[in-house]
């Protein structure tokens, strides 16, 4: 088991990097790319089915970590909501112009507004920066698993993983 | 007094479906649960479920617990809700009602303002699907209001969507501390840290980097040594802990919390099952004295079966396969049969291996068979 | 506190609303839950005295197993709060003890 993930309750950048599937530094800036922080053998494999684009293996065991096929993945995001572990981002370093966009699962009340103005956190839950709500997702089929994406620097993409919750 | 054929103690997942398979093959069927709502531990899992397609995989356990009460009403299946079982033999189970209203499946609920009543069950065969306890561990003021387990809480805010405190400190990383501490997060209660013994998060890390990024810190070898307060709880006091397991001095902390809850593990339920006389056999692995069983799910009294976490401590997941097996073994043994048993018996088999797979869960695959090699000497032959 | 809105469970449905009386005061209860999570949700915390050393008790397992949270309902002693579920007008009494002094 990786000591980040064993001690602190998250992988590192650098553990993360190094796993296989992790999207290239080129594919990441080709568009938006899943980024999937899952580096247990646990069983699950509701990833592999949920992309339309056979992007994700798992296989058998279903205990295998799943690994993304940067070449198919375009990005669409549906995976997200579908990931139970909700270990399942998607990156966009093209957003515009010095701004990134990631997206996360987030599964707490309020959900903030689009144009809403957020305080990013990173996977320890510390304050990184400010960002913008630019969309909020709650499809149906989605099983109350809202995602929600906001626009940040570019240089926090690879460390925001969500929003701070009001009131916590 | 009532006669049945099969009788099942709990309505969690593994009741449910030993329910639903003894009916499907003809069984006169009874489930008794104490708690007033059926489903038994599924009712209170909001999040979705990991494993494959067949294992339920995405969907929330809350809702699986709907389709198979549906599922045992529909084929007939007997729900005495609120009964609770408290003697055994073989052939017959002694239940006395918990609640002041029926909330029998078969008649509309009323009002009981009568002295309590007792009922006995003649059953052929009796499944005890009877679950798992939560762990405790002392410390001073363990028994404070505002101290409990960590699935009380989550009984509390997913059943009874009541708040059991504002602010919260959970012990223990396992998988249950750190799911109900993101359910606590969800139902707007704060939770100021999760202390855990070990030197390492006990959980997935999946479910550890959810509550991580929501501030929640995991401050591994501390402990809980102490919960303020005179009448409920009002702060707690966590350590760390040397090698050697003992509070270092002058490393304690106090959280400003009115919930301590605590997440140290369950053990199988096997009240029951001394009772009847089956023996036990001592699985730390599997959480403690577990019934010992044969691949049938058989215990060393015959025709009493077990079935879910009374018969080692796992998943829903694995529950709900075991169940299933119980209510094919026991039908079996009265001559009722399904036109696919052995297939079917093949197909559960196989899925419980797969879930059993991953090195989170060798030792449970190891404990379970070495479980079972005991049961096919001391448990009764076909 | 009860929890009205919650991002899984949806808003809390509307259902039928009663009154139960605890230690000679009423505080309002919803229709079929149970005893234990009408007090709570006043923020009652004891349940019951140990008999020895009249130390506080509350809901430690919530699921009927434990009996921490037992009190004297209707008069009868030891009734498991967590699992029996409120009817108009219970009568529910903090328990000392095993509760057989209680007064019907």
């Amino acid at each position: 088991m990786s000591e980040g993930i064993a001690v602190n309750g998250y992988v590192s950048q650098q553990e993360l990097e190094q796993s296989p599937g992790y999207p290239s530094l080129e594919r990441l800036q080709q568009g938006p790319v899943a980024v999937i922080e899952c580096p247990q053998e646990i069983p699950c494999n509701p990833c592999e089915q949920a992309c339309p684009y056979q992007a994700i293996t798992v296989g058998e065991p279903i205990t295998n970590c799943p690994q993304l096929h940067e070449a198919k993945c375009i990005g669409c995001g549906v995976c997200i909501a579908q990931c139970p572990g909700l270990a399942i981002f998607l990156v966009d370093l093209t957003y515009s112009e010095g701004l990134a966009a990631v997206a996360f699962p987030y599964e707490y009340l309020p959900l903030p507004d689009v144009g809403q103005k957020v305080t990013a956190v990173d996977r320890a839950g510390k304050p990184v920066c400010e960002a913008e709500v630019i969309k909020v997702m709650n499809a149906k089929a989605n099983d109350r698993t809202p995602v929600i994406t906001v626009s940040m620097p570019r240089e926090h993409a690879t460390t925001v993983r969500s929003i701070s919750c009001p009131g916590r | 007094m009532r006669a049945v054929d099969l009788a099942v103690v709990g309505a969690g997942p593994a009741g449910l479906t030993t329910a639903i398979e003894g009916a499907k093959r003809g069984c006169v069927t009874v489930v008794v649960d104490r708690n007033p709502k059926p489903g038994g531990q599924l009712i209170k899992q909001i999040h979705k479920f990991f494993g494959s397609r067949e294992h339920q995989a995405g969907t929330r356990g809350v809702n699986i617990a709907q389709r198979l009460f549906r599922e045992a009403q529909a084929l007939g299946v007997t729900l005495m809700l609120g009964w609770d079982a408290y003697d055994i033999k073989p052939g017959r189970l002694e239940v006395v009602r918990t609640s002041f209203v029926e909330l029998t499946s078969d008649r509309p609920a009323v009002p009981f303002r009568g002295a309590t009543k007792t009922e006995s069950i003649n059953a052929e065969k009796i499944v005890l699907a009877t679950g798992a306890e939560e762990n405790a561990i002392h410390f001073d003021g363990w028994t404070l209001p505002g101290v409990m387990g960590a699935g009380a809480a989550q009984t509390m805010i997913n059943v009874w969507r009541v708040l059991p405190g504002n602010r919260v400190l959970m012990v223990g990383s396992g998988n249950v501390g750190l799911i109900v501490t993101y359910q606590l997060l969800q139902a707007g209660a704060g939770v100021a840290a999760i202390v855990e013994a070990a030197n390492k998060i006990g959980g997935y890390g999946v479910h550890a980097a959810k509550v991580r990024r929501a501030g929640v810190p995991i401050l591994t070898t501390h402990t809980v040594v102490e919960a303020r307060g005179d009448s409920r709880v009002t702060g707690a006091v966590i350590a760390q802990l040397d090698t050697s397991w003992n509070p270092v001095p002058g490393s304690e902390k106090t959280f400003d919390v009115d919930t301590i809850c605590v997440a140290t593990g369950l053990r199988p339920n096997t009240r029951l099952a001394s009772l009847a006389g089956c023996q036990l056999s001592s699985s730390p692995v599997l959480g403690g004295w577990v019934p010992i069983h044969n691949n049938r799910l058989e215990t060393t009294v015959s025709g009493i079966y077990v079935a879910g976490d009374v018969s080692g401590i796992e998943e829903a997941s694995t529950a709900l396969e075991e169940g299933r097996l119980a209510g094919i073994s026991a039908a079996s043994s009265l001559g009722k049969k399904g036109a696919c048993d052995e297939e079917e018996i093949r197909t559960i088999d196989e899925r419980l291996c797969n879930l059993r797979g991953g090195p989170f869960c060798q030792p449970i695959q190891d404990a379970k068979q070495e479980l079972v090699k005991i049961g096919e000497s001391a448990c009764p032959k076909e | 506190m009860r929890v009205a809105h919650h991002p899984i469970l949806g808003d809390l449905p509307k259902l039928r609303e009663t009154k139960i009386q605890v230690d000679g005061k009423q505080i309002p209860a919803v229709a079929g839950e149970p005893i234990a999570a009408a007090l709570a949700a006043a923020g009652i915390r004891v349940h019951r005295y140990t008999a020895q050393r009249s130390e506080p008790r509350g809901i430690f397992c919530a699921i009927g197993q434990c009996t921490d949270c037992a009190m004297t309902v209707n008069g009868i002693p030891n009734v498991r709060t967590c699992i029996t579920p409120v009817v108009d007008g219970m009568v529910v009494e903090t328990q000392h003890g095993s509760g057989q002094g209680n007064p019907r």
